[in-house]
């Protein structure tokens, strides 16, 4: 800990407000009424601001909703959600400041060190409050140069992208400041009416990010380092939209490897992106949200709706995914190869451990000729956790030399959890191609032995056994993220053994 | 002055069924001692309680590694402290690099044991030279461990283990088998590389080829779970020419 301490120290005069001042914006703190009315959804709409057309969409999908039923078909087990025993909205709370590290539980400290984040990021996280007088002019000078270093790096990637012509803010922003993009891209892709949880997300959507990216134009760096600053609060119904315009590239990275603890049960998430003409989408998740406790207590039920529209000819989605937190997990991010020669891939590894439910897969619908996709899934479960891959492949009759490539390979750490294969697979022309591959086997007591033998522990056995299980995903993240996400994996792994 | 191991009466069983029936053995530092027994004597079996595999129950006996308990520690902390097995069957691990692997188990050691871990430039450093005179081609450090590796590369990997660990006590357990005759030479140089004063081994095998190679300063006779015969290394040639029947006669 020698080296976290003195970080420790640093911390101490950060001034974390100004930090977070200059990044959020404030809004006086406020609630809807408990429950879920067409009252609540106007409520949202005006404290947004939000143009007629928004409310109009918002309402319909509240209409709409009251026609739904949840579903039931995944492989999960929770008990009901009373809908109208939930609030809809409430202004993000800051965190709860504390004055310094030294008040973090330091289990979580732990963590933290064990990813290998800054402390002043950590303070930063944890919303640390500066200590009044403690003057110590040089360490506070290098404290507060870091967190403004911080500020400045976001500023000059504002400054970048805005000479790319790059558009990325809140949604809530750019349904003010650019209607006609939201008008004609939201919605398109997963609509209002689509299922339970998005219809419910379209009703009452709270914030989330938007990215236009002009033809021809590759967005000039990744977006992730600033979004991993801006993300605290985005909010249990976050809707975000991301278009490539033709030619264009993006590659966007959603979450944070540090621990995600929110008092929001239910996450209803929305995510649509739209690939026109030869452009590329490279979307990219590390979500680690509480998974609850040891005996199965508490923990956010994650019920995501995310889907990639190829819509134009030779373009291209990738999701990348490293699933390890959640209690329950419902998620099964999609491509709509629409556009001819369109491709769609996904990459998932999903970790569960302890009572985690995971149910997690993709949809690959072919409807262009000469639509191509690969799907590679690593399900790791552990503990009495139970791990679902649910996959559908379709071609339709117009897609003509439609090809898909699944392997999705499971591995089972003790004899407790369950590891669960549910692949459709629907082909309407004859001249398509899917192959499909699975397996699913024991993590070997043998092979942990042999690393024992060489000085490793138990978990650090099995953290390397795991992480060479999932390496052909990970090498699909950005590099510094890859990283963490090997770290986070041996993490959420503690404890499986034993 | 303490032996560097000291076995005394040692028993285990593994699935109820008794293997080790009250086996001594001593070995000091400096010392090679070749074990030598037909099979199903219970070779490869010492050499797992020695390490500490899980599934065998000790019923009878000490052990003392440098004085201290054994048998009372995790095996990975008796790999820390310096206790080595070269496997007669190495194990495949996909998808971790042969240097990830290295490095990694060298650092878990020395983290153990208090020092400081090294960097990733100076692993490889130390590796490349080990593995130059093993003759080990630098890409197949690249590769998952020993996945697809030859009977050859495994075992020469396991040595080139052995010797960035640097451990006390080596247990060599049938390095020769499935080895040409260049590849037990290169293997057999490796292991003669790190003898040293301070290090002892137990060469484990069916056959006395290899001792020609590794030249031991005991031999020992294991057979039905004990140790039956000690002798010097002439004693090896004496069971290639005899066979160990009269032994497994004996012991039954
Ligand atoms: N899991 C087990 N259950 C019962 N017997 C076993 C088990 N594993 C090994 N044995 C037996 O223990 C004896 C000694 O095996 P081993 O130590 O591998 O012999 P060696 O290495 O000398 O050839 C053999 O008879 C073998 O069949
Ligand atoms: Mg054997």
């Amino acid at each position: 800990m020698a080296a976290v301490q003195e970080t420790i120290e640093q911390v101490r005069g950060i001034d974390v407000d100004q930090y977070r001042y200059g990044f959020e914006t404030l809004i006086e703190s406020d609630k809807a009424p408990k429950g879920l009315s067409e009252e609540t959804v106007k409520f949202i709409s005006e404290k947004k601001n939000e143009p007629a057309w928004m409310l109009q969409w918002r309402l319909e999908a509240y209409r709409r909703w009251l026609t739904m039923t949840e579903p039931t078909w995944a492989r999960v087990d929770y008990p009901r959600i009373d809908f109208q025993d939930l609030y809809y909205y409430a202004a993000p709370k800051p965190k709860k400041t504390v004055s310094s590290l030294d008040e973090i539980d330091p289990e979580i400290l732990k963590t933290y060190e064990k990813l290998g984040i800054p402390l002043r990021e950590v303070a930063m996280l944890e919303g640390v409050e500066p200590k009044p007088g403690e003057e110590d002019p040089a360490r506070r000078k290098i404290a507060v140069d870091a967190v403004f270093d911080s500020v400045s790096v976001a500023t000059t990637f504002k400054a970048e992208l805005k000479k790319a012509g790059v558009i990325f803010m809140p949604i809530s922003e750019a349904i003010r400041e650019h209607p006609e993009l939201v008008q004609k891209y939201l919605g398109s892709v997963v609509p209002t009416s689509d299922n339970f949880y998005a219809t419910l997300n379209s009703a009452v959507f709270s914030d989330g990010s938007f990215v236009y990216v002009p033809p021809g134009v590759r967005c000039p760096m990744e977006l992730s380092t600033y979004f991993r600053i801006n993300e605290r609060n985005t909010g249990q119904f976050e809707r975000t939209l991301i278009i490539a315009d033709k030619g264009a590239y993006v590659s966007y990275l959603e979450g944070c490897t540090a621990p995600q603890r929110d008092e929001n049960q239910l996450h209803a998430a929305v995510v649509e992106l739209v690939a026109l003409d030869d452009a590329e989408i490279k979307y990219s998740t590390v979500q680690n949200w509480y998974p609850g406790n040891s005996e199965g207590k508490g923990g956010i039920y994650n019920f995501v709706t995310k889907r990639g529209d190829c819509r134009g000819a030779n373009s291209k989605i990738s999701w990348t995914q490293v699933e390890t937190g959640s209690a329950i997990t419902w998620k099964y991010p999609s491509c709509i190869l629409r556009g001819d020669n369109s491709r769609g891939e996904f990459y998932s590894i999903a970790i569960s451990n302890g009572y985690q439910q995971v149910d997690s897969g993709t949809k690959m619908i072919h409807l262009g000729k000469n639509t191509t996709s690969r799907i590679i899934s690593k399900g790791i479960a552990a503990g009495k956790s139970q791990n679902t891959y649910r996959g559908l492949v379709t071609a339709h009759r117009k897609a003509l030399g439609a090809r898909n490539f699944t392997a999705c390979d499971s591995l089972l750490i003790g004899d407790k959890c369950g590891a669960h294969t549910v692949p459709y697979i629907e082909a309407k022309n004859s001249s398509a191609t899917f192959e499909h591959e699975a397996t699913t086997s024991k993590i070997s007591e043998d092979v942990l032995f042999y690393c024992i033998q060489r000085g490793l522990s138990q978990e650090e056995a099995v953290g390397l056994v795991v992480n060479g299980f999932v390496k052909d995903v990970l090498q699909q993240l950005p590099m510094e993220f890859a990283v963490e996400a090997q770290k986070l994996i041996s993490i959420s792994l503690e404890g499986s053994v034993g | 002055m303490t032996a560097l191991l000291d076995i005394r009466g040692l028993k285990a069983e593994i699935d109820g069924r008794q293997i080790l029936n009250g086996l001594d053995l001593a070995v000091n530092k400096g010392e090679i001692h070749a074990i030598m027994g037909p099979n199903g004597a219970g070779k490869s079996t010492l050499s797992y309680v020695l390490s500490g595999k899980p599934g065998y129950e000790i019923t009878g006996g000490e052990v003392f590694f440098n004085g201290e308990d054994l048998l009372a520690m995790d095996p990975d902390e008796r790999a820390a402290k310096g206790l080595f097995l070269a496997f007669q069957y190495p194990l495949e691990i996909p998808g971790v690099a042969t240097l990830t692997f290295l490095r990694t188990a060298l650092n878990a050691q020395r983290k153990k044991r208090g020092e400081e871990e090294l960097s990733s430039p100076d692993v490889l450093k130390r590796v490349r030279e080990l593995a130059k005179q093993l003759s080990i081609d630098p890409e197949m450090l690249k590769r998952p461990l020993n996945v697809g590796f030859s009977g050859g590369e495994k075992k020469r990997n396991e040595t080139l283990q052995m010797a960035l660990l640097e451990p006390k006590l080596c247990v060599l357990d049938e390095t020769d088998s499935g080895l040409d005759i260049d590849a037990l030479r290169i293997v057999a140089d490796g292991v003669n590389r790190l003898r040293a004063a301070d290090r002892g081994m137990i060469v484990i095998t069916h056959y006395q080829r290899l001792l020609d190679y590794i030249v031991p300063d005991v031999v020992h006779v294991l057979a039905a779970g004990r140790i039956v015969k000690t002798g010097g290394k002439d004693l090896a040639l004496e069971l290639e020419a005899t066979g160990y029947a009269q032994y497994q006669s004996e012991a039954a």
